[in-house]
């Protein structure tokens, strides 16, 4: 395998320039700059004024594929999480069918193999066909050749207490997670928009933070009492920072992720009328956006993920109550995370690092990912440049969709390469 | 005014005017034989319902016959919401068609804003006959004609709004319009049938109607749906009607000139007695009348003439043609 030379780079944004020669996969030696001994066939990559980190890990995708190829496949998924600074992804089950047996499982990850631009592991339905009513096999798709790590009903809850028990219990005898959509159906039912004064006025039947505030509570005495490893999906709420702050300080093994549109959009979004803003869960008050960032800040959120949610427009360019939630976060989570963590100083690169590579790929027991940048570890790498920004244009992103709530706006900071396993797969805004 | 999609930011003015015009449009045509001004001749108007409601449909229907327009009905299933032919293309087909006005009631709140946008370039105005649980507009236009007109005016005086105010888009509409023309609101309800965050709207809330209405020169009662009933709002028929309910008792605790009004279809015996309801007090015939003329108004401040064409222009541009009709 040739050589890399990354030049100039400095780690985690801090101390003195440095080269890093990556060799076999991994980084093979960190000297000062000109100072290792890359032979002269390595590959240049000049990287002065970029930040290095490991590469991200994103730890809730939906990539489409199988069932909805008009919206994203596969590859064009792990061509967005290359851009986007990813050398990791997990996509979730909710796909068609579901990922709810070994079969779906492998595909997806040989697929994903075969495109090599990314590792895509794929997630693991809890129930069978997302119906909340019974169990999937869970064990045979942890032992499948996917080796699915997490299981998650994501795009609904298992909302059944008794259910949600035993899929805690079963699964700490695989040693994977089970990663939660915290939605009491009961209470939203019908639900367009963030419970408030906004969606009052508006007319939208309201999604209390409530319905997530329960099911987060209940799913971490529930995971205290099987002694079982709980992750929270797209913490939306203050309540929710609150009860998991309470829970991790009893010693519940629970973690949590939370979106970079929650760390940055409100709902004053729901003026708009465009369905390219409406989410699940939705976009909440100034206060919660706040909360969140505080987390994340200082731990009670472990991690951003970004819910990547491709739509075809017929399912977006409609009345907001008949558009399909979520939108499009890979190429876009880094900036969205320097313009609402980093700029404002509530984490400085080392933590981006923590919380956009090394407590997900912990999280999901990874070890080969989110790994310290040091000599003889792999090279899942992204570099960074801090300093220039770019404007977002939907149409020109990777994903076949293109429903980005950031439309023309101008983000701060840009990939400029991403390294899987010692290898290039995206290099200044273009696959390799 | 390009389209009404709303009262929620509706200019006083503007909303004035539109009043005014109705007065003007209704002092015209009383006692003539033959109702009808060509004031809109050759403008179409599309009436588009996803959702059946006669009284609505019909009122602006006729609105339009009497202003000369080309009313065009077309009714769309609400099941096609999410499926089939999207309300986007239904939209642009219209327009593609000649609509020069499309009326639009929709059970999704936001979609006559969603149609308007969809209609930027095309020049057809949109006027929101109902959206989901969001607005109502002509209705609050309507309320506020018959109120001007039994009360003299609006500024100072006090409505009350009584029932289901979570589901309703005739109490949104209302209260945007009647605190911008001056009034004040007291929202009445049981909590479950009040909005989350109602605290920051610019009325008061009470649970209590009898404290209330001595104080009041206006009551709204709202129509409470059939399915609400048994959706755990409140635990019975019975005891909404023993606490929200307009008898005959508490009829009497209303000052002489206090008004009854309701938007129609009225569950009677339940939400208002039938005496309270065929009172003299109750203008709720003149609404539905009411009705007619308002919509009227609005349909000429968006057709005829330019944008900045007030009261004056309209009254003056309805005597002009009114002898040719
Ligand atoms: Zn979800």
């Amino acid at each position: 395998m040739s050589e890399i030379l990354i030049t100039g780079a400095r780690l985690y944004g801090t101390g003195d320039p440095v080269d890093v020669l990556v060799a076999d996969g991994h980084i093979a030696e960190i000297a000062a700059v000109g100072a290792t001994a890359a032979p002269k066939s390595a590959r240049l990559l000049r990287a002065q004024g970029r930040v290095l980190l490991p590469g991200f890990v994103d730890l809730h995708t939906h990539l489409r594929e199988p069932g909805r190829e008009d919206t994203e496949t596969i590859e064009t998924g792990s061509a967005a999480a290359a851009l986007g600074g990813y050398t990791a992804v997990f996509a979730m089950a909710n796909t068609d069918p579901v990922a709810d047996n070994a079969v779906v499982v492998e595909h997806v990850w040989r697929r994903g193999r075969e495109v090599g631009l990314v590792d895509v592991h794929p997630v693991g339905a809890v129930t069978v066909g997302l119906a909340g009513e019974r169990l999937a096999e869970l064990g045979t798709m942890a032992k499948s050749a996917a080796g699915v790590r997490m299981f998650s009903d994501d795009g609904h809850c298992v909302s059944d207490p008794l259910l949600m028990r035993r899929a805690l219990e079963y699964s700490t005898a695989l040693d994977v997670v089970v990663a939660q959509h915290a939605e009491e159906p009961r209470l939203t039912v019908g639900a367009q928009a963030h419970e408030g004064e906004r969606a009052s006025r508006l007319g939208y039947a309201g999604w209390p933070s409530s319905a997530e505030e329960t099911i987060v509570a209940r799913d971490c005495l529930l995971a205290r009492h099987a002694g079982a490893r709980l992750h929270v999906c797209h913490v939306s709420t203050s309540g929710t920072v609150d009860v998991l702050s309470w829970a991790k300080e009893l010693g519940t093994d629970v973690s949590a992720e939370v979106t970079p549109h929650h760390l940055l959009l409100t709902d004053e979004r729901l003026a708009t009328y465009d369905p390219v803003n409406k989410v699940n869960p939705p976009l909440r008050a100034e206060r919660d956006v706040l909360a969140l960032r505080r987390a994340l800040a200082d731990g009670v959120l472990d991690c951003v993920a970004t819910d990547h949610a491709p739509h075809a427009p017929q399912d977006k360019d409609s009345e907001w109550a008949a558009a399909r939630p979520g939108m499009l976060g890979l190429q876009t989570a880094l900036s969205i995370v320097v313009e609402t963590m980093l700029r404002p100083g509530l984490l400085d690169w080392r933590g981006v690092a923590r919380v956009m590579s090394e407590r997900p790929a912990e999280i999901a027991g990874l070890p080969d990912q989110g790994r310290p940048l040091a000599q003889g570890e792999p090279a899942n790498l992204v570099l960074v440049d801090p300093d220039a920004e770019w404007t977002v244009r939907g149409g020109e992103l990777a994903s076949i969709a293109a429903n980005t709530p950031y439309e023309g706006m101008r983000l701060p900071a840009v990939v400029s390469a991403t390294l899987l396993r010692g290898r290039l797969t995206s290099l200044e805004g273009k696959i390799v | 005014m390009r389209h009404l999609l709303g009262t929620e930011g509706l200019d006083v003015d503007i909303a004035t005017a539109v009043l005014d015009t109705a007065d003007e449009l209704k002092r015209t045509l009383l006692g003539r034989e033959v109702r009808k001004l060509p004031t809109l001749r050759g403008r179409t108007v599309v009436s588009l319902f996803y959702e059946n409601s006669t009284r609505t449909r019909v009122s602006f229907e006729i609105a339009g016959k009497w202003m000369s327009a080309d009313v065009v009905n077309v009714s769309a299933s609400s099941s096609s919401v999410g499926k089939g032919e999207s309300l986007r293309d239904t939209a642009l087909t219209l327009a593609a068609a000649g609509a020069d006005c499309v009326v639009v009631r929709h059970p999704a709140s936001g979609a006559a804003h969603r149609l308007a946008g969809w209609l930027e370039d095309n020049g057809t105005s949109v006027v929101n006959a109902g959206d989901g649980t969001h607005e109502h507009p002509t209705q609050a236009l309507l309320d506020a004609a018959t109120l001007r007109e039994r009360l003299g005016g609006l500024a100072g005086r006090r409505v009350a709004i009584v029932g289901d105010v979570l589901h309703s888009r005739v109490a949104r509409s209302n209260v945007h319009l009647l605190t911008t023309l001056g009034a004040e609101v007291v929202l009445i309800a049981p909590p479950t049938l009040l909005p989350v965050g109602v605290g920051a709207w610019p009325v008061t809330v009470s649970h209590d109607l009898d404290a209330e209405l001595p104080a009041v020169d206006a009551v709204m009662m709202l129509r409470v749906q059939a399915e609400r009933m048994h959706g755990g709002f409140f635990p019975s028929a019975r005891e909404y009607s023993i606490a929200y309910g307009l008898s005959e008792a508490r009829q009497r605790l209303l000052s002489e000139h206090a008004v009854v009004l309701h938007p129609g279809p009225m569950l009677r015996g339940m939400e208002i007695a039938s005496s309270v309801a065929d009172a003299a007090s109750a203008a709720i015939t003149e609404q539905v009348r009411n009705g007619v003329h308002v919509r009227m108004a609005v349909l000429y401040h968006l057709l005829a003439g330019d944008n900045t064409a007030g009261a004056a222009d309209a009254a003056t541009a309805t005597r002009t043609h009114g002898g040719e009709a």
